[in-house]
């Protein structure tokens, strides 16, 4: 067949990168880092799927149409995300014409709460 | 004339049967992976679920004669447009034309010997009857009254109909959808023959490739929405349950993120039928081959970005809409990149108005109107006013009756030669058309005019002042039933009685052509090798040879 | 022996061809899963945002060891997939019988901790519906909610992912695999790595971005 054939050594160091991603991502999170603590998070978990996806699931060895194939998924998702997240994060924020601002104050403060 | 550059003549020695004559058990049809005959499994039972939602229809007609509700409590009312919907939608339009033509078609236009998971491809037509069983149970055990759109907190909380069955059945079917399109797309990419580049192929696959990816990309965010509702109906409280914080408003992103695309998924594979049949019936070679081709990948792409013009009324933020709004009317690029093509085809062509053109002919027209309507709709201003009125049934019902029906409909008199080796009998064949084109007509523009003055959907009574465009619309509906109803009797009759078809009736290019009518077991006798592009067609010839048959 | 398993499919012309077409199968259908995950991902993130507060206090009451013992359990599992594909790669049948078996258990060693945390949240009366109990958080039912649902359809991949590989090991064990055929392995493998991807952002996602933020 003609899948390429990924020596073990390389499959046990890119666990141990996993295993040290974890580690770090662990101990990041018993730090504050205000509001960059999730965007460490999510990065570290991004480096990790990325190391699973290219070399457990042996992407990087194979052909473009198989990268096409893995990034079409989470491209999609992106688009959801975005466009919804578009609503959700712009909710409140333009004044209808029968309130003045003091009482559209009043009213965006009480929804969110 | 031919793709093919030399055609061998099948040697009668190893005569292969054709397909319909290679078993004739029940076994040989319900276990086959012969993708000719699940496409045919797939006729039989959309044609059936198109009966059940067509007598809703016919019912909901009725009592919209007259301004009372005297046929139907509106509760009865509700589960009827409901059903008509649902049945509709994910038994019918959904499935129509990938699953019976594309089924049939795409392995033979590509020239090869089956899909790519011919066993797979069974299971997608398990899993549609599945989904089927549960949504006629649901039916017949009482009916489902929320609407096709499920919409939270109703169909979790309120309702006393049969939700969580008519649910499973469409995940179900969903998930045969899903499977088919991977199908598709995997044929697609690893089955072509030698020869057969991206651009000598067909338009029609072209098409069914950018259906395809919408069946794979959002079916699954449809059934995780059903799943996530079905569970805050059994559970009590779920994540769209205002009681502990839930957002109703995300049950529509989820819906429409998958139902926008879904109208795409419908009307994709009947511009994939009219792309055949425009030049063909022109004698022509089509006009802008990759801008159609690739309209198709962009209208796919678009219409993911678009949901939310669904979602106006319902509460999204300004800026939101404004985007939609803007996007929406982006869709409009390449669909009408697709019918300036078609004109553009048609222009010098050599016409000749067979059955088939007759419905691509107004497959243009109706699509090109219902489009055209939905700007209107895509204008945050003007959608306001005009939602949950017959404006936006009369809109997509153009869109889904007179795109995609009347697409099926051309689609299937077209490949009916090759499908069961038999003619069709052209000036019934005609009638038909012409009776289905008037009635749709007569059926859904006054609803058009209904819905600017203000009447709403989802109602079994309306004021009076109504009155007349209903009537008009009814009488409507009975001239389309007999336009549907024909079509049964004489493709039923033509199996029969009608002309033996040849190979190649039209005188079309395509490889499908280039093997008898019906096919045998394997398509072809031999691996095609293809060295032309699809539409080979020259009009002078054409010209030359009439002049030479009747001079 | 190689010719009755390694048989082409009738509407291939080469086993290349059927193992690439397999294979791409897998991944359009992995590329379903993601949305379909997707959906209820997206779900916590437009309230995690509506409900900052809550889903923080929520999210803090999460048991922060269970989880990342989990993510390295499954990790782990992860590389002993890759080795038994590996195994299968080169001709190594008893290898690949022993790190499918070491998969599985790994797996079952998740579920069992993932069983152990479910008793403890259902003991703190954390499970969404009329005896649910959070100090301070208003919302907080609605993160649970989606704490179960997220981690229950995971875990349902994850019984799946079992079942799969325990045919697997089960066909291996009666040799069915070799180095010019071992197609199946290869595809449970691409599935049990997914199942792995989805739990690696569930884990910072539920258990680490709201202790300090």
């Amino acid at each position: 067949m003609s899948a390429k054939i990924i020596s073990p050594k390389t499959y046990v160091l890119v666990w141990l990168a996993l295993m040290i991603l974890l580690f770090l991502t662990w101990g990041a999170s018993e730090i504050n880092f205000g509001v960059f603590s999730p965007v460490i998070a999510i990065v570290i978990a991004v480096i990790k799927m990325l190391l699973v996806v290219l070399i457990f699931m042996h992407v990087r060895y194979s052909s473009r149409l198989t990268w096409v194939f893995a990034a079409a998924g989470f491209l999609w998702l992106m688009i959801m995300i975005t466009l919804t997240m578009g609503d959700y994060l712009t909710r409140g924020t333009v004044r209808p014409q029968n309130k003045s601002i003091p009482e559209w104050k009043v009213d965006t403060e009480s929804q969110s709460r | 004339m031919n793709i093919i550059e030399e055609t061998h003549p099948p040697p009668p020695a190893k005569l292969e049967p054709d397909y319909l004559e290679a078993g004739h058990t029940v076994r040989s049809w319900l276990l086959t992976t012969d993708h000719k005959r699940i496409g045919l499994l797939y006729l039989f039972s959309i044609i059936f679920f198109f009966f059940i939602a067509a007598v809703a229809a016919g019912i909901m007609r009725l009592e919209l004669l007259t301004p009372k509700g005297d046929l139907v409590l509106s509760e009865t009312y509700s589960k009827l447009f409901t059903l008509h919907g649902v049945i509709m939608v994910w038994f019918f339009l959904i499935p129509s034309i990938p699953t019976v033509l594309g089924n049939f078609l795409i392995p033979m236009m590509i020239g090869a010997r089956d899909v790519a998971f011919p066993k797979l491809n069974l299971l997608s037509w398990y899993l549609f009857m599945a989904g089927g069983m549960f949504a006629l149970y649901a039916i017949i055990a009482g009916g489902v009254d929320t609407g096709w759109t499920f919409y939270t907190p109703y169909s979790s909380r309120y309702s006393n109909s049969h939700v969580i069955e008519m649910a499973t059945g469409i995940f179900l079917s969903g998930f045969g959808s899903i499977l088919t399109g991977l199908n598709f797309i995997i044929t697609v990419h690893k089955m072509r023959a030698p020869g057969m580049t991206w651009f000598r192929l067909p338009l029609f696959i072209w098409s069914h490739y950018a259906t395809s990816l919408i069946l794979v990309l959002a079916t699954p965010v449809l059934a995780i929405t059903l799943l996530l509702m079905a569970l805050e109906r059994i559970w009590g409280i779920g994540i769209f349950d205002p009681r502990i914080g839930g957002d109703p408003v995300l049950f529509q992103h989820l819906f429409w993120f998958y139902s926008h695309p879904a109208v795409y998924i419908m009307v994709l594979p009947s511009m994939a039928v009219i792309s055949e049949l425009i030049p063909c019936f022109s004698r022509k070679q089509i006009f802008g081959y990759k801008f159609i081709a690739f309209a198709s990948l962009a209208i796919a792409f678009l219409g993911f970005l678009v949901w939310g013009h669904h979602m106006f009324v319902a509460g999204p933020s300004v800026y939101a809409g404004l985007v939609f709004s803007l996007l929406s009317f982006l869709v409009a690029i390449p669909s009408a990149i697709k019918v300036f093509n078609w004109t553009a085809t048609l222009h010098r062509g050599s016409i000749s108005f067979e059955t088939p053109m007759l419905y691509a002919l107004g497959f243009i027209g109706l699509f090109s109107l219902g489009g055209l309507t939905g700007l209107f709709l895509a204008a945050l201003g003007a959608d306001v006013h005009l939602t949950d009125t017959y404006f936006i049934i009369a809109h997509f019902h153009y869109i889904m009756v007179g795109g995609t029906v009347l697409g099926f409909m051309g689609g299937m008199h077209f490949w009916w030669p090759k499908i069961t080796g038999r003619m069709y009998p052209e000036k019934m064949g005609q009638l038909a058309a012409l009776v289905t084109f008037i009635g749709f007509n007569l059926t859904f523009f006054p609803q058009f005019i209904l819905g600017y003055l203000g009447m709403p959907r989802r109602y079994h009574a309306y004021a009076p002042e109504y009155q007349v465009y209903n009537v008009l619309s009814t009488a409507g509906a009975s001239i389309l039933a007999v336009g549907y109803i024909l079509p049964v009797i004489y493709f039923i009759w033509s199996l029969h009685k009608g002309k033996k078809a040849p190979a190649n009736p039209w005188n079309a290019t395509g490889l499908e052509w280039q093997t008898p009518s019906p096919p045998p077991v394997h398509n072809f006798y031999e691996t095609p090798l293809v060295v032309k592009g699809p539409y080979d067609y020259s009009p002078e010839e054409e010209e030359r040879k009439l002049e030479e048959r009747h001079g | 022996m190689a010719e009755a398993t390694n048989a082409i499919a009738e509407q291939f012309d080469s086993s290349e061809q059927q193992h690439e077409s397999a294979w791409l199968g897998l991944w359009a259908f992995l590329a379903t899963e993601v949305l379909f995950f997707g959906g209820v991902f997206l779900g916590y993130i437009v309230y995690r945002h509506v409900y900052y507060e809550s889903f923080v206090l929520a999210s803090r009451t999460t048991n922060l060891v269970y989880g990342t013992v989990n993510t390295a359990v499954l990790l782990t599992s992860s590389l002993t997939m890759a080795l038994a594909v590996h195994a299968a790669q080169v001709g190594k049948n008893k290898n690949l019988v022993r790190f499918l078996i070491l998969t599985i258990l790994l797996a079952i060693t998740f579920m069992g901790v993932k069983g152990v945390e479910y008793y403890e949240h259902y003991k703190d009366h954390q499970i969404p519906g009329p005896s649910f109990v959070l100090k301070g958080a208003p919302e907080g039912e609605l993160f649970y909610y989606f704490y179960f649902t997220m981690t229950g359809l995971h875990a349902l991949h994850v019984v799946i992912g079992i079942g799969l590989l325990s045919v697997m090991a089960l066909l291996a064990a009666r040799r069915r695999f070799n180095p010019a055929y071992y197609t199946p392995v290869e595809l449970s493998g691409l599935y049990w790595h997914f199942v792995d991807i989805v739990w690696i952002f569930l884990y910072p996602l539920i258990y680490l971005i709201s202790r300090h933020s």
